[in-house]
């Protein structure tokens, strides 16, 4: 890990890294969008409207994935002061909330003409949402304390306390009776959801992967140039 | 013992007393957390005619009845154990077919039925495209003569 601890090294990569992952991730997701809605058939008793899951769970995945990566960068910050740790969670909180909030507005628009309505308070919703108000709380905390004092140590608390929340949406559907339906998609198991959905919604999921990934590698750029400009005024500034 | 794994001991401690003291919460919810009340709940618990409840389960297969005022339906949901027969006046959602899920807001009741004031149609996990239905994804036949396009 601390072999790109050094500022300079992690740039040298994360500089040539950021075009590829940038319209490597459009054009995925461009095509799986294409192919998802354009050469799908309709669903059985949904129709047309079942083409939102081409956003939605990419969405839903990438809002809980953010808050892992939160919460794993906070750790290393706790217990192995890794330089850039503090960079990359406040990186990822502002794609990660941006990603939950699209979760709740697709799967709203979803709702209406699949279930009847636009929202309602079962364990999936309301556990989303909260991962949403998380993101915002991280957001408040994480601007209010400084990346490179040991004041960011409070934001990373709060960021790996917060990972309480994920396995309770994960498994919302199953410990509880939801409005939600339950999991389609499963590693080990079988998947009831067909193929012909199931292969654009993966590469659509790889393409807004690499685009979260482009974001939050662009945002530690310009939180590391941000640090860099701020020593460089200080030793000015004494001077 | 070094600073650093002094840190790491300290953090595992409080990640398994974290998740520890959220899985125990969620235990604890275990069914005020239900969003609704199945058939068989319904069975159990007795609520009171009147009191405010939600049902939820499958419609059954067959037991959807429109009456002659074109607005009012009468249906049964099970969930695998019991039955409820229910009544709805109003638009029911597209997804609202036999053998499909349903979600109502309403009240028993003194005579045992079940006066919904809102419905909501629940998908399950399945996504079959229209032209393969009829061929679930255990390989087993389903009726489908039901389903409404």
């Amino acid at each position: 890990m601390h072999a790109y601890a050094n500022p300079t090294r992690f740039l040298s990569l994360a500089r040539p890294l950021t075009p590829w992952l940038l319209f490597g991730g459009m054009a995925l997701v461009l095509v799986a969008c294409a192919w998802g809605i354009l050469s799908t058939p309709p669903e059985r008793l949904q129709g047309e409207s079942v083409k939102i899951i081409f956003v939605h769970v990419p969405m839903a995945w990438l809002g809980m994935a953010g808050w892992t990566g939160i919460a794993i960068a906070s750790i290393s910050e706790l217990i192995w002061r890794h330089p850039l740790a503090s960079h990359a969670a406040r990186a990822i909180a502002v794609p990660g909330a941006l990603f939950a909030l699209l979760c709740l507005v697709t799967g709203a628009i979803w709702g209406r003409p699949a279930w009847g309505t636009w929202w309602v308070w079962d364990g999936r919703l309301t556990s989303m949402l909260v991962l949403f108000f998380l993101y915002l709380a991280y957001i408040v905390l994480a601007n209010e304390t400084s990346k490179t004092s040991g004041q960011s140590r409070i934001a990373a608390i709060f960021g790996v306390v917060g990972i309480v929340n994920l396995p309770i949406i994960r498994f919302s559907v199953e410990w509880w009776e939801t409005q939600h339906q339950g999991t389609s998609i499963s590693i080990t198991g079988k998947s009831t959801i067909d193929a012909l959905y199931l292969w654009p919604l993966l590469v659509s999921a790889i393409g807004f992967s690499l685009l979260f990934a482009a974001i939050v590698l662009m945002r530690m750029r310009a939180s590391l140039a941000e640090t860099k400009v701020e020593g460089r005024l200080k030793r000015m500034a004494a001077e | 013992m070094k600073a650093k794994h002094q840190r790491l001991t300290l953090a595992v401690l409080a990640l398994v007393a974290l998740v520890g003291a959220g899985v125990l919460a969620a235990f604890a919810l275990q069914d005020r957390a239900n969003y609704f009340y199945t058939p068989a709940d319904i069975v159990a618990k007795q609520p009171a005619a009147g009191q405010a409840i939600r049902l939820g389960g499958m419609v059954e297969e067959g037991s959807i009845r429109h009456e002659a005022d074109g607005v009012t339906v009468n249906f049964i949901v099970q969930d695998g154990t019991a039955r409820q027969a229910v009544m709805y006046t109003g638009i029911t959602p597209d997804l609202f077919v036999e053998g499909s899920g349903v979600v109502a807001d309403g009240k028993l009741t003194s005579d045992g039925t079940f006066i919904a004031d809102s419905l909501l149609a629940k998908h399950d996990e399945n996504y079959v495209p229209r032209e393969l239905e009829g061929i679930d994804m255990t390989g087993n036949m389903t009726k489908t003569d039901t389903l409404v396009e």
